[in-house]
Order: structure tokens, then C-alpha cells, then sequence
């Protein structure tokens, strides 16, 4: 099958320190692929990469046949590509109903989708006057997945859309994924810890400074624990 | 005039100022709020829009509501061309970095103040109300001008927040505000929304000018007060919040009314001065504004 998107030779910087060196990567279609790296590795610039939120110096980024470095970068999203961030970082002054509007503004016309993204996050359907900065933290994460949701996106980005979340939050934000994965949506899941995403994910690539170092499917890493030790430390 | 008509024709006096100041302080506000760009020229597109009314003004014959009314339209539209340039060509290439564009306006103040001494000369000239009507009050008659200049100030301001609120720029303006990298990640052009809200700003400058300067006159040095009330305003109310600049404005308008009518213009400024350093001290974020995130 034809790949999602296609990450090469991708060198990123932060004024004038490199933090990407050549970084490549295939997302398949429709699979859950998942970076683990430690602190500071380069997980979350590689996805602002790809949003275009971070420049590349050099390489490209192919979301089938659009070149994505060569886009500004409010137009990555019209191409299909969703992204939730780490942290959330949803506008936090303003209402459930407000940020929803924002993951629309893509779109002239969003109300199918919007009750389609609020059927999978009913408890935001209570919410929608409330103030996003007031909701709980599960909350929040789930309204940062619907504010995405609402692109309708062929690829998604999540950056550790588990961080500081209790158990059953984590199985609820998992479950999202599988059932958008089982309607074709290819997925980048950033995580820090290897048991976040061995129920979910497909394949997982190992990032170590700023470089893709492995990338295995996740029946090897079932079978063969130390790959994990080695880029990520004991877990 | 007893004491009570004196106080009436204060306030009078100085919620008219609060109308102006509140136009010219929103459209700093905004600017800063959005772009986090100091505009340091903010006064001369106030002091550009009050010549430009006083060029369309003359250019017209016949009764001088027409002028009015054209330099009402014209001015601001004008204004606010100068001002996408500026953006284009001077704020977008230093990347909006805050610093620098303090710089970039501090340019852009004299290169304007300069133009229109060269092509508008010293001298200050009048513009024409567009109606004489005097309301008469008991005590004394007030222009009826001026109480349309207090009108329209609400109307636009109502305006203003009607659109922040309740539309869909309003929602790109504010979503720019708050996180401008996330706003891109959902397909808000940041870029234009930059562009948008430098212009509005100009305009909302210029639209101040072109209502005030019937009573006061054109001046090419007049964008210098305006701005450092301005500055006082959006210090007191908070940067960014729309609430706050027109309380902030009230207070300072309606209180340098009455401290100058009462007691001298000067003592007026010197408070409203004292009461920005206090504020500088005891709530940086100002009387409205939420603290840095
Ligand atoms: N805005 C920035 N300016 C300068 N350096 C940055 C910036 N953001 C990240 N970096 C640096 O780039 C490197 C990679 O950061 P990145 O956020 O991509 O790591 P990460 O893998 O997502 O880490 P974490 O697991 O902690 O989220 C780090 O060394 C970080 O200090
Ligand atoms: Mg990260």
C-alpha cells in the first residue's frame, strides 16, 4: 500500500542549534506509528516538522504528492494533516464550543462533522459554554483530540496524548485511536513509555538525538524488550 | 455656574475625551495584544488621519457635512493603506520580533510626522463639524456635535467587540492572540491576521482623529498626546483586553476633564501619570488583563 507520508534527510534548527539531523521516516497508510525517544530526542520538533511550525533547513516531508516543507504553514492542515500537541495548548480562555469552531475554521461548513466529533467525546457536549481552561485534564486531552478530529485529517499527530492522565483516560484516548485507525487514519503517536503503545500501535521508531535510529514492528519489541532499554533507558 | 453645572459640563467635557482616547487605546490594543508589536507610530496615524480630514474637507465644496462625512470614509481607508504597507514592507520582515519593531515605529513616527510637515506644512487648520446644533440645557448649551462624537465612539466599540466575540475573524483574531503556532496548526493565517489588525488598528486611530478634529484642529505635532494617553490607558486597563481599555479610558478621560476644569490641566496629566506607576507596580498586567501565560 501507498505510504501516508514520507519524513527524509530532514535537518531542523532552533536558531543556530540543530536539533533533526537527516531525519527520515515512512508513515504507512493507515497504521499507528509510534516515536519513543528520551527527553530532548527530537519527538515533538519532528512533528512541529511536519506542521511546518519549525522550518527545515533541508529534506522534505510528502503527504502523498504535496510537498509539505514547501507550503506556509497554515495550509498543512488543509492538506489533511491534524495535529494535537503536547500540553494540549488549547485556548484556554476560551469556551468547548470556541475551540471546536478553531479545529472548523478549515472548513466552510462544519456541522455534520461537529456532531460527529462530539458523539465520540459526549462529555464535551455537556461543556460547550464552559471555559476549556476549567475542564479536567482528561477532558481537556479529549477536547484537544476533537478540536483535531474536526479536519477530517488523512494523518494525525499526537504528542504524548497520555501525559498525566489516570488509567481509564488512557484506555479511552487508546480506544479513540484504534477506531481511527480502523477508518484509514494514519497516526503518529509520540509517547515516552514503550507500555503506552504496544496495544496500539503498528510500528515504533526509536529517535536518539535527533536521528531515527530503528524502526520495528511491534511484535519484535514483544519478543525482544532490551531494543527498548537501549534508546529509551529502563522503563 | 454652580457647582453642579460645573461638574455636569466636566464630565461632559471629559467623556468626550474617554470617546476618543478609547477608539485610538483599542486600536493599540489590539495591535499589541495580537502581534505583541509596541507601535510607537500609533499617535502619527492618529495625527494623519486628522490632516487627511482636513484635505478631503476642503477638497469638497457645499455644505460641510458632505466633507465631513467623505473625510469620515476617506481618511481612515487611506490610513490604513499606510499602514499595510508599513506591515509588508517593514513589521513582517523583522518577523514581528518585538524589539525591533519598537525600533521600526519609532521610524515610521518620524518618517510620517515628517511627510506632513513637508506636505501639509506647520500650520494648524480647522475642519468644519458637520452640523452647528447646540442642545441647551438649563444651565448651559453643549455642542450636540460632541455628544455624537460620545455616540459613535460606543457604536464602534460596540461594534468592535461584537465582532471579537461573536465572528469568525474575531475568533482568528483571538485564537492569533493567544497562541499564534497553534492558531497556524488549525489553518489560521496568521500571517493575515497580522496584516488585518495593524490596518484596523491605524484605522481605528484615524476614525478618532476625524471625529475630534472639528473641535480642536489639524496639527502635524497633534499625534503626540494621544499617544502617551494611550499608553496610559492600555497600561491601566491591560494590554489586550478590550474591557479594560474602555474602563481605563473612562477613568482617565472623565477624571482629566474634571481635574482640569476644577483645579489645572497639568495636575490632570501628573495623576493620571502617578496612577500608571502605580499600577506599573502593584498589577503589571493592568486592571483587566490576565497575567503573562
Ligand atoms: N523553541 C526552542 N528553542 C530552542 N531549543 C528548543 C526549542 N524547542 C526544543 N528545543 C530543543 O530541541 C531539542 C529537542 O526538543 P523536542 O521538544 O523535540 O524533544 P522531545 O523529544 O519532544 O522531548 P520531550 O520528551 O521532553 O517532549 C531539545 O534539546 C530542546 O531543548
Ligand atoms: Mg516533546
Amino acid at each position: 500500500m501507498a505510504d501516508a507520508l514520507t519524513i527524509s534527510g530532514l535537518d531542523c534548527f532552533y536558531g543556530e542549534t540543530q536539533v533533526l539531523f537527516g531525519l527520515g521516516l515512512t508513515l504507512r497508510q493507515g497504521e499507528v506509528h509510534c516515536l519513543l525517544g528520551r527527553n530532548g530526542a527530537g519527538k515533538t520538533t519532528t512533528l512541529k516538522a511536519i506542521m511546518g511550525l519549525v522550518s527545515a533547513r533541508t529534506g522534505s516531508v510528502r503527504l502523498g504528492d504535496i510537498e509539505l516543507t514547501g507550503l506556509p504553514p497554515h495550509e498543512v492542515p488543509k492538506a489533511g494533516v491534524a495535529y494535537v500537541p503536547q500540553g494540549r495548548r488549547l485556548f484556554a480562555e476560551m469556551t468547548v464550543a470556541e475551540n471546536i469552531e478553531i479545529g472548523l475554521m478549515t472548513r466552510q461548513r462544519g456541522k455534520d462533522v461537529r456532531e460527529a466529533v462530539l458523539d465520540i467525546f459526549p462529555v464535551l457536549r455537556e461543556r460547550l459554554r464552559q471555559r476549556s481552561g476549567t475542564l479536567s485534564g482528561g477532558e481537556q486531552q479529549q477536547l484537544a483530540m476533537a478540536r483535531a478530529l474536526c479536519l477530517e485529517p488523512r494523518v494525525l499527530l499526537l504528542d504524548e496524548p497520555t501525559e498525566g492522565l489516570m488509567p481509564s483516560m488512557i484506555a479511552k484516548i487508546r480506544q479513540s485511536v484504534a477506531s481511527l485507525r480502523e477508518r484509514g487514519v494514519s497516526t503518529i503517536l509520540v509517547e515516552q513509555r514503550v507500555e503506552a503503545v504496544l496495544s496500539v500501535a503498528d510500528r515504533v521508531s526509536f529517535i536518539e538525538n535527533g536521528r531515527v535510529r530503528e524502526t520495528v514492528g511491534v511484535d519484535r519489541l514483544r519478543e525482544d524488550p532490551d531494543i527498548v532499554k537501549r534508546y529509551v533507558g529502563v522503563s | 455656574m454652580a457647582f453642579g453645572p460645573h461638574l455636569l459640563l466636566a464630565t461632559l467635557e471629559g467623556l468626550v475625551t474617554s470617546a476618543v482616547l478609547a477608539l485610538m487605546a483599542l486600536g493599540l490594543s489590539l495591535v499589541f495584544g495580537v502581534m505583541r508589536v509596541v507601535n510607537v507610530a500609533h499617535g502619527e496615524f492618529y495625527m494623519l488621519g486628522a490632516v487627511l480630514a482636513w484635505a478631503v474637507a476642503s477638497a469638497f465644496g457645499g455644505h460641510p457635512a458632505i466633507g465631513f462625512l467623505a473625510a469620515l470614509v476617506i481618511a481612515p481607508l487611506v490610513v490604513g493603506a499606510v499602514a499595510l504597507v508599513a506591515d509588508r514592507l517593514v513589521l513582517k520582515r523583522l518577523d514581528y520580533n518585538p524589539e525591533a519593531t519598537i525600533v521600526a515605529t519609532i521610524g515610521l513616527l518620524y518618517i510620517i510626522q515628517q511627510a506632513a510637515l513637508t506636505f501639509y506644512g506647520a500650520d494648524a487648520r480647522p475642519v468644519q463639524a458637520p452640523f452647528n446644533y447646540r442642545i441647551s440645557l438649563p444651565w448651559f448649551g453643549y455642542s450636540g456635535y460632541k455628544l455624537a462624537v460620545i455616540g459613535a465612539s460606543v457604536a464602534l466599540l460596540l461594534t468592535t467587540w461584537l465582532v471579537l466575540s461573536r465572528t469568525r475573524v474575531g475568533l482568528m483574531m483571538r485564537a492569533t492572540q493567544y497562541d499564534s503556532e497553534t492558531a497556524q496548526a488549525f489553518g489560521i493565517p496568521v500571517g493575515r491576521v497580522y496584516a488585518g489588525v495593524f490596518a484596523v488598528g491605524a484605522m481605528l486611530a484615524a476614525i478618532a482623529a476625524v471625529l475630534i478634529v472639528p473641535t480642536s484642529q489639524a496639527h502635524y505635532l497633534m499625534g503626540r498626546d494621544p499617544l502617551l494617553l494611550s499608553f496610559i490607558v492600555v497600561i491601566i486597563g491591560g494590554l489586550g483586553s478590550l474591557r479594560g481599555t474602555v474602563v481605563a479610558a473612562l477613568l482617565i478621560g472623565v477624571s482629566d476633564g474634571i481635574i482640569s476644569m476644577f483645579f489645572s490641566p497639568t495636575l490632570a496629566k501628573i495623576i493620571a501619570t502617578l496612577v500608571v506607576a502605580m499600577v506599573l507596580v502593584f498589577r503589571p498586567q493592568g486592571l483587566f488583563g490576565t497575567s503573562a501565560r
